[in-house]
């Protein structure tokens, strides 16, 4: 019988097990949003399908997701069907993480012949078929193929109609194959550290453990919980959308150390491929709702359980079947801002104002503008990110990705990557919202099409009609802006062409200002200006500062 | 031995500058107390010291080797000059805007670290050089004059000049750094394109910078440095360790001061390395534990394994992404925050957790009674046995079990409801286990499987932990070196003389340039034999060539070893294959329908060392000689053991005692568990192999 170090050390060592399954996936994955992104998560759960660990990797949209995936499994697969040296798969929107590019696969434990628990993992791949990746789709149907729950292998052998089914629907067969077989490697790689944990505290199943981490998770989360005053607190946000604009409500009930999210009131569905599916909508209400109250227990269904979050099927953030879903993560990378602004009212100083927060990620189709030129077309993607909002005592983050964890890509290898100038991509003056702790500042980027080409960019950009708005007293941040640098202005939405010898300009938002800006550190004005991030007459007008005997 | 077979090796450390001196009677060594003020007072003290025991003379010293965390202290602590980066309209904030993600998922009031160079000291000049460095926007030559006079009127001590894609086209740095010269002959000015002529703005950029931050200091150090030696009558040339773990001159290192960084660490590395290709082992995972931090390496075939790219001055917990990621070469090590100081706690889940948090040598840990109150790594240790309390550092350190105890109790035991004992077990086994997860993420990271390594286990703290750790990663042979204490002052003295020239020279395998990549591969050899001939002259070296390459769309490349010759259009073939192979090497598989292509190259020569004398391993003949039998605390069996102790000094060769031991010496005590059985061998090291492996 473990004792209870017994047990710390082997949870300890459960969250490096699945950190190295992420890693090798994360290694071995052929998609972009994988390696640079960190778009990917990989989690151990016990036989009930509770998950005691998961990687912390770039992606907070699979954090729930993934949590409540096994459940899904075991219900359509059938506990007595379920076998050693199975695999299994699926990437259905609605039972994974949102959108038809994630795969997650799901490999069951076995241990002396008995079924103990489960390995999962998800990933995005290069390619699903359909329209690619894109907010153009009518129905889910045209986004791609749905793989519903299914054996990707049963007893080691791998299903081969399953295998040329994919291979005959996706633009990169051996790509899109390859992932699921490397997301089953992962699986295998982390079964075999749990079962030399297993051998070494010499223990045959996982219950005992898992009683204990989630047991110890809950009561932690439950006691933060706890710690927040009781009350009802209803936000309201509205924000850019595809073709309108979108309300995102969200009522906060905290009674004791229960806390319930619901999004009741939020608009309805798009007709556009912006649709959130429930399960992506949860995943970033928690994990904004965790940051700010357990940012330190790790991840698992004890800490997640606490925090009941729903939406009302149809709304925009619990999309129905089948409505198109590809660019979920435009939407779902707001959720945070909502949520948090709820909890302010109850825990006043200890979330941020507003931020950029949805990213500004840019694919560039290069065409030669001569099509007999024989010049290659080309395609270029790039990760951009606004400014995060002021915190109540520290400035936010200038340029940097909240909530997601994305990275951006070097400029210089973008430009090996296809014929494009990227002639700027530096901080945007005077973009952070002023308050007694400043915005983050968004950044702008310009880029022009080398000799003989045009480009096509597909403009998928929030914030522009509503900037982040500042918290108490804090003014909000600097609106996006799309545009030539001739000043032609161009849609936030959309497929538009570049033509040669014309810049696009990107102008990200800046994050919301917290706390009155004639609050701010004389010192601190002057430093923004003196940095040329706050200009003298801004100063003047927005924080009162005349100089240097103000 | 000749007067040039004399060398010695000098290496500062936080706390201590080690000194050995390799003589015709063996190798010297002293520790004396690092001088903060004038690092090069104890550095001579030491040397004097070390000279003095082996009896020769100052004069008769014939190489001086010297490695140093100086340039790392300088950009943590941000000591450095006031000084001005000069870049590409545009790119004004490259160094700010880092990677634009969070090293920190779920840290609400995350704070990033601030750039070296604040927002008004860089300055930028309307100029771009394309991708394969043809001119799309050309400087012109007065606005470098206006702009070196603002400069030079500003009075900053140092420059760094960082334009996009310099390193496929240097001649705006060039004319940007005379113009510079022109007005200020002797300010320090530092160029992207020479320091880290590599693809990839912000790791060229903060290399070129982190240089030009330290290059004032360290080059005025070096000077009074070399001037103190010459003044006591060494009138030996000095060498520098770079990060790469290879020798350059004095010179050099003033100029290229970046590449010093963690040349301590690196130093380390090639001890354990030596010891690898003496005992002949292909796979070893080095492993160096001191105060603070623990540190991993892994060495194959004799060579520590490098990497082009090294994220200094970690400022959040030890976390990836929370340093200034440079792109020097340097010896791969994974540095954890785990130490003998390393405090434990107990977390918001009733967990106990160990560091990064350091108790360091001030207060120290509760057993040292200099008035810490936390429990601590060394303290858990002394609790379990492991450590003799009147015979720490050699009695210097009087060590106060009661006080390991009572901090173990109040802050652990109490709020786990458990024994302090179990508290000190709980304590050692969550940082063996930190840092057995630690190096098995980074095996993995390379594609390896950490079960066939050896280890090599060298610091204070090491020997102490290696064995359980070796346990608990299924090694089977531990080896524990003697001098362990001064490994990296000894492993400069078998470094080679080295210099690794780098280039960003974008090739597509369909397009490839021979002659392009030719006339690059001639001048990186031209450059790098230079620097290495400051050195030796007609000895023998070695020349290799790496490629850099990935997949097109990929986003990080991986090493790929070539053959260092002159290439033509048919031997596309012949790299491909090699890419392949490696590329199959860490991910198990390669990839059809994609384009390979080349990124980076890398060409190193390097002076060819002496084989070190072949040690025939014992496998114990002789039982040692106990001492007497003291109880500790075996991990694996989760008891009380009583273990033998035997003295390090009479482990001679062939030597043998079964686990549970505890071999004493000096610096430290190495801990043998049940599980293991100690062999000395010829070279005075101990081996530990598994008693059931065969």
């Amino acid at each position: 019988m473990p004792s209870a170090i017994d047990y710390q050390i082997m949870w300890n060592r459960l969250i490096a097990v699945v950190e190295e399954q992420a890693t090798t996936l994360i290694r071995t994955a052929f998609s972009t949003s994988v390696r640079e992104a960190g778009d990917l998560s990989a989690g151990l759960f016990d036989r009930q399908g509770r998950m005691m660990a998961q990687a912390v990797t770039g992606t907070p949209g699979h954090v729930n997701a993934m949590a409540e995936s096994v459940t899904h499994f075991v219900r359509e697969i059938g506990m007595q069907n379920i076998f050693e040296g199975d695999v299994f798969i699926t990437n259905d929107p609605w039972l994974g993480t949102g959108h038809l590019h994630d795969i997650t696969v799901v490999t069951p434990v076995f241990r002396k012949g008995l079924h103990i628990g489960f390995f999962a993992c998800t990933a995005h791949v290069v390619d699903i078929g359909g329209r690619g990746f894109g907010p153009d789709a009518g129905e889910v149907y045209e986004e791609g193929l749905l793989i519903p729950i299914t054996k990707f292998a049963e007893r080691g052998t791998v299903n081969p109609l399953l295998i040329s089914i994919i291979r005959a629907n996706v633009r990169t067969p051996d790509q899109t194959v390859g992932d699921m077989y490397s997301l089953a490697a992962c699986n295998e790689a982390g079964d075999r550290r749990l079962q030399a944990m297993l051998d070494e505290f010499g223990i045959d199943d996982l219950e005992g453990l898992s009683d204990f981490l989630t047991e110890s998770s809950r009561k932690a989360t439950r006691e933060a919980i706890s710690n927040v005053p009781d009350g009802t607190y209803r936000h309201t946000m509205t924000v850019d959308g595809y073709d309108q604009p979108v309300e995102l409500v969200v009522t906060l009930k905290v009674d004791g150390d229960r806390l319930n999210a619901d999004f009741s009131g939020t608009s309805g569905m798009s007709a556009f491929g912006v649709n959130v599916p429930e399960v992506y909508t949860r995943a970033y209400a928690c994990y904004g709702l965790k940051c700010a109250i357990a940012p330190s227990v790790p991840n698992n269904t004890g800490s997640l359980e606490p925090f009941e979050i729903s939406a009302p099927e149809g709304c925009i953030l619990a999309a129905k079947r089948p409505a198109p879903v590809s660019v979920r993560h435009v939407l779902g990378h707001l959720v945070p801002d909502v949520v948090l602004g709820a909890l302010h009212q109850a825990m006043p100083g200890t979330v941020p104002a507003e931020g950029a927060s949805a990213l500004w990620n840019i694919q560039i189709s290069a065409r030669p503008c001569d099509p007999d030129s024989g010049l290659q077309n080309a395609e270029i993607l790039m990760f951009n990110s606004g400014g995060t909002g002021a915190r109540p005592t520290v400035d936010g983050l200038s340029a940097t990705a909240f909530p997601s964890g994305v990275s951006t890509m070097s400029v210089e290898a973008t430009e090996h990557v296809g014929p494009i100038t990227v002639w700027r991509k530096d901080l945007r003056e005077g973009s952070g919202g002023a308050g007694e702790t400043r915005g983050g500042l968004g950044q702008v980027i310009e880029i022009e099409a080398r000799a003989g080409y045009d480009f096509w960019f597909n403009a998928m950009f929030d914030r522009v009609d509503n900037p982040a708005r500042g918290r108490d007293g804090g003014r909000p941040g600097a609106a996006g802006r799309v545009e030539l640098t001739d000043g032609t202005p161009l849609k936030s939405k959309g497929r538009q062409k570049v033509r040669n010898g014309q810049r696009l300009r990107l102008s990200l938002p800046g994050g919301g200002g917290f706390g009155d800006p004639e609050k701010r550190d004389r010192s601190q004005v002057a430093a923004d200006i003196e940095a040329g991030v706050v200009s003298p007459s801004r100063a003047a007008k927005d924080y009162g500062y005349s100089g240097e005997n103000s | 031995m000749t007067r040039s077979d004399i060398r010695v090796g000098v290496d500062i450390g936080g706390t201590f500058t080690d000194v050995a001196l390799d003589h015709p009677g063996g190798t010297a060594t002293c520790k004396v107390l690092t001088d903060y003020a004038e690092p090069e007072r104890a550095i001579l003290k030491g040397i004097e010291i070390a000279a003095q025991n082996a009896r020769i003379p100052l004069s008769d010293i014939g190489q001086v080797i010297h490695g140093t965390t100086l340039v790392t202290n300088a950009l943590i602590e941000r000591r450095g000059a006031n000084m001005a980066f000069i870049t590409t309209e545009g790119f004004r904030d490259v160094i700010e805007m880092r990677s634009e993600n969070r090293f920190e998922q779920y840290d609400l009031n995350l704070q990033l670290p601030k750039p070296l160079v604040p927002r008004k000291h860089r300055f930028t000049l309307n100029e771009r050089v394309g991708p394969k460095g043809d001119v799309l926007l050309a400087l012109d030559p007065a606005e470098t004059q206006q702009m070196a006079r603002r400069i030079v009127e500003s009075g900053f001590e140092a420059v760094a000049i960082g334009l996009m894609h310099a390193y496929a086209n240097d001649a705006h740095e060039r004319m940007m750094a005379d113009a510079l010269k022109d007005l200020s002959p002797d300010l320090s000015v530092s160029l992207s394109s020479v320091i880290s002529p590599q693809m990839r703005e912000l790791p060229r950029f903060n290399t070129v910078i982190a240089n030009a931050y330290v290059q004032p200091q360290v080059s005025a150090y070096l000077n009074r440095l070399v001037t103190k030696l010459r003044g006591s009558g060494i009138n030996a040339p000095v060498f520098m360790l770079h990060s790469g773990g290879g020798l350059i001159s004095v010179e050099t290192a003033s100029e290229q001061p970046v590449r010093l960084l963690e040349s301590g660490p690196a130093g380390g590395a090639i001890f354990a390395a030596e010891f690898a290709r003496a005992h002949g082992i292909e796979k070893v995972m080095s492993f160096d534990m001191g105060g603070t931090t623990a540190k991993i390496c892994l060495i194959e075939n004799g060579s520590p394994k490098t990497a082009s790219t090294f994220e200094v001055a970690r400022t959040y917990r030890f976390k990836k992404g929370s340093g200034m990621t440079v792109s020097t070469p340097v010896v791969e090590m994974v540095e954890i925050g785990a130490g003998g100081g390393s405090i434990a706690s107990i977390d918001q889940m009733g967990r106990i957790q160990v560091g990064p948090r350091s108790a360091a040598s001030e207060p120290g840990p509760a057993c040292y009674q200099r008035g810490g109150v936390e429990p601590t790594v060394t303290d858990s240790n002394l609790v379990l046995g492991r450590l003799d309390p009147d015979n720490f550092a050699g009695g210097e350190i009087p060590l106060s079990v009661d006080n390991a105890f009572t901090a173990l109790s109040d802050k652990i035991a109490s709020a786990q409801g458990i024994e302090v004992t179990e508290a000190a077990f709980g304590v050692t086994e969550m940082v063996d286990e930190n840092m057995a997860n630690a190096a098995r993420v980074h095996t993995v990271e390379n594609g390896r499987d950490i079960e066939h390594f050896t280890m090599i286990a060298f610091g204070g703290g090491a020997p102490l932990h290696a064995c359980r750790l070796c346990e608990k990663l299924g090694i089977d042979a531990l080896l524990i070196p003697p001098g362990a204490g001064v490994g990296s002052a000894i492993g400069f003295l078998r470094a080679p003389f080295s210099y690794e020239a780098t280039r960003g020279l974008f090739q597509t395998l369909s397009e490839f340039d021979a002659g392009a990549v030719n006339a690059a591969l001639q001048a990186m050899e031209v450059e790098a034999r230079e620097f290495v001939e400051q050195g030796v002259r007609d000895g023998r070296t070695t020349t290799s060539l790496t490629a850099f390459m990935r997949y097109a769309g990929q986003g990080w490349e991986i090493p790929v070893p070539l053959p260092h010759k002159a290439f033509s259009g048919c031997d596309v073939d012949e790299i491909l294959t090699a890419f392949e192979e490696a590329y199959r090497t860490l991910f198990g598989r390669t990839i059809d329908g994609l384009a390979p292509e080349i990124t980076n190259w890398s060409l190193t020569v390097a002076s060819v060392l002496p084989e070190p004398d072949a040690v025939h391993r014992q496998n114990g003949r002789d039982a040692a000689t106990i001492s007497r039998t003291r109880v500790i605390y075996d991990a694996a069996l989760r008891r009380d053991v009583e273990a033998q102790e035997v003295e390090r000094r009479s482990m001679k060769s062939g030597s043998a005692v079964d686990g549970p031991a505890v071999i004493v010496e000096v610096e430290t005590s190495t801990i043998v568990t049940s599980a293991y059985r100690a062999i000395g061998q010829p070279d005075g090291c101990l081996l530990l192999i598994r008693k059931d492996a065969s």
